[in-house]
């Protein structure tokens, strides 16, 4: 974790964004899904969308991904206007959905190759680099197996590698890890941080912070279609949260009660149902004042802050509700 | 850094960028669409060469064989399995077609919604429609050339444009399936709805669309479901083809225009149709 180091800052950037939106806005029926977001994506950048379910992520990544005209405002993907060069914007990404769209009916190395033929590759250029890819995957033992057999990490890393067909300039992850079991997670973002570092540009959503901080170089905090913050986790971990949280349990029906006590303490005190957290620099000097005052907690607990701080200080609520 | 240089403004020509997707996409669709039937070959082949000898051999031989000794005559003056296998033919053609336009569309948004991985390739709406479609007449052609082969070795095709039947029947299916899929094509949740189409529309229409008879022994209240019909107007015309049908010229053209316009209406339909499901 770089928290204690120097932040390293992304490399100045000297190219032009590979996206730019300004402004940009989806409506469904009147109610704004996406109200009015601006960013910018470097070349290279791994840049991630953090908010919880329902807070216009999915939205903002289907114009990016130039299959949802939007509302308003104005969107620039690698120079073009997706409303008008749909096809060519999407000729240059690569798209890993939440939900895997693989084909069922088709075994896993077909699942590559009928991919690639939409981008206009040969039949056997495709069969060549789904073979790569499928090395890339971990899945070279199972290109003639049916997607009905794999693993849902398995299945995840395939639509990766479908994604990558076309050897996309921007790759966009929608929610890549959600419903992964932590060894599944693991694999996948060792894939995912190769191509970071291959100068692959990602653009990835999740309600994870843990993913958010282990890929993202810069990120922005999206709630109800807006942002509420931007910048590096880092960054954002510093101006939102203290360096350290102390987490008491007291059990559900004393936390309220008990943060009353607690009041003054560290630098501000979020009393959740199930928890009380105290921000501070130092978290173990909190607890010492906790044992003095004579207060017993079922259990305790010093953690650096995350970007679940971040954004629970942001919205007053919780990441995964 | 991958790249440092420029990016093109738009007026560059970016079309070059997906050129081979914006032209060949409906064909790459229809291949994938293709691809899939392997998975299920053995039950097309096995339909598409049993059906035709089954049926030509229960109803024309079978039935016809009481049906001749009855009522010569009845049937525009040619022996029963001549006057019904046109009906048959285009009547396998609609079967085909509407399975083909049911579950395939279904399955592309909900149970297997391979649409959207398309559609974020830069395949549109419109070529995936189309790429179904060609993919239709795939499988509906085979099924309707292996028919007529039937029936020209059960004897039911004495006339030398003959071959016409197999343009017709297609020509007839499609008209059925185009329909049904632009209709397929925006439903959102499955309640049977494909077998529901089957049972109610397709198999009502097969028995009372002057397939077994001339439309004209059913009451007159009951005409007009022929006249509604893709498969009468398909039928007809295949009568028409395969023995020389008697008829008027003008509904010669009405069984022609009604199958097209069918044709057309379904597709531009379900384009339009697809289109507006993928942009959400």
């Amino acid at each position: 974790m770089p928290f204690v180091t120097v932040e390293t800052m992304p490399t100045p950037v000297i190219s032009a964004p590979v996206i730019v939106a300004s402004g940009l806005t989806k409506k469904y029926k009147g109610l704004a899904a996406v109200d009015g977001i601006s960013f910018e994506v470097a070349p290279g950048e791994s840049f991630g969308l953090l908010g919880p379910n329902g807070a216009g992520k999915s939205t903002t990544m289907r114009m990016v991904g130039a299959v949802s005209t939007r509302t308003s405002g104005t969107l620039s993907i690698l120079g073009l206007d997706p409303n008008r060069h749909g096809p060519e914007v999407r000729a240059q990404l690569g798209v890993v959905p939440q939900q895997d769209n693989l084909d069922m009916e088709l075994r896993v190395r077909d699942n590559l190759i009928v991919y690639g033929r939409y981008f206009g590759i040969s039949n056997r250029a495709a069969g060549k680099k789904a073979d790569e890819l499928l090395e890339f995957a971990q899945l070279s033992d199972r290109a003639k197996s049916k997607v009905d057999d794999l693993s849902g990490g398995m299945k995840r890393r395939l639509t990766i590698a479908r994604s990558l067909m076309n050897d996309p300039r921007v790759l966009l992850l929608d929610e890549p890890t959600t419903g992964l079991d932590p060894q599944a997670r693991h694999i996948l973002w060792d894939r995912l941080f190769r191509l970071k570092e291959q100068g692959t540009t990602l653009v990835l959503t999740t309600h994870y912070m843990d993913e958010a901080e282990q890929l993202c170089d810069r990120l922005i905090v999206v709630d109800k279609g807006t942002i509420m913050a931007e910048g590096s986790p880092a960054a954002l971990i510093r101006e939102y949260s203290t360096r350290e949280v102390v987490e008491l349990r007291f059990g559900s029906d004393r936390n309220a009660e008990v943060a009353l006590q607690l009041a003054g303490l560290g630098e501000r005190i979020e009393v959740l149902p199930d928890r009380v957290l105290i921000y501070a620099d130092d978290g173990d000097a909190i607890l010492a004042h906790v044992a003095a005052a004579g207060l017993e907690p079922v259990t305790s607990l010093v953690r650096r802050s995350s970007l679940e701080d971040v954004f629970l200080r942001l919205t007053g609520r919780s990441l995964i509700e | 850094m991958t790249s440092s240089r420029v990016e093109p403004v738009e007026t560059s020509p970016t079309r070059s960028l997906a050129a081979k997707p914006r032209r060949w996409g409906s064909w790459y669709v229809a291949e994938h669409r293709l691809r899939g039937m392997r998975s299920y070959y053995k039950t097309l082949i096995a339909t598409t060469v049993f059906t035709p000898f089954i049926y030509l051999f229960a109803l024309g031989l079978g039935l016809g064989s009481l049906v001749n000794r009855g009522s010569a005559g009845a049937f525009d003056g040619v022996n029963y399995l001549t006057f019904v296998a046109p009906a048959l033919i285009a009547s396998a053609a609609c079967t085909a077609a509407v399975e083909e336009c049911t579950y395939p569309v279904l399955m592309g948004f909900k149970w297997n919604p391979i649409f959207f991985g398309m559609n974020a390739a830069p395949i549109t709406g419109n070529q995936i429609t189309n790429g179904v479609f060609i993919a239709v007449i795939g499988r509906i052609l085979p099924t309707t050339a292996v028919y007529y082969l039937a029936m020209l070795l059960f004897g039911a095709t004495p006339s030398p444009w003959s071959a016409l039947e197999i343009v017709i029947a297609t020509t007839t299916g499609m008209a059925f399936g185009l329909v049904v899929a632009s209709y397929m094509a925006g439903v959102e949740t499955d309640t049977g709805q494909p077998a529901i189409i089957q049972r109610f529309i397709v198999v009502p229409l097969f028995l009372f669309s002057g397939t077994f008879f001339p439309l004209t022994q059913m009451p007159i209240y009951l005409q007009w479901i022929g006249w509604l019909s893709p498969l009468w107007h398909g039928s007809q015309l295949g009568r028409l083809a395969t023995y020389g049908l008697l008829e008027p010229g003008w509904l010669v053209a009405v069984h022609v225009l009604f199958l097209l316009g069918l044709c057309v209406f379904g597709w531009l339909r379900t384009q339009h149709v697809v289109t507006k499901r993928l942009n959400k």
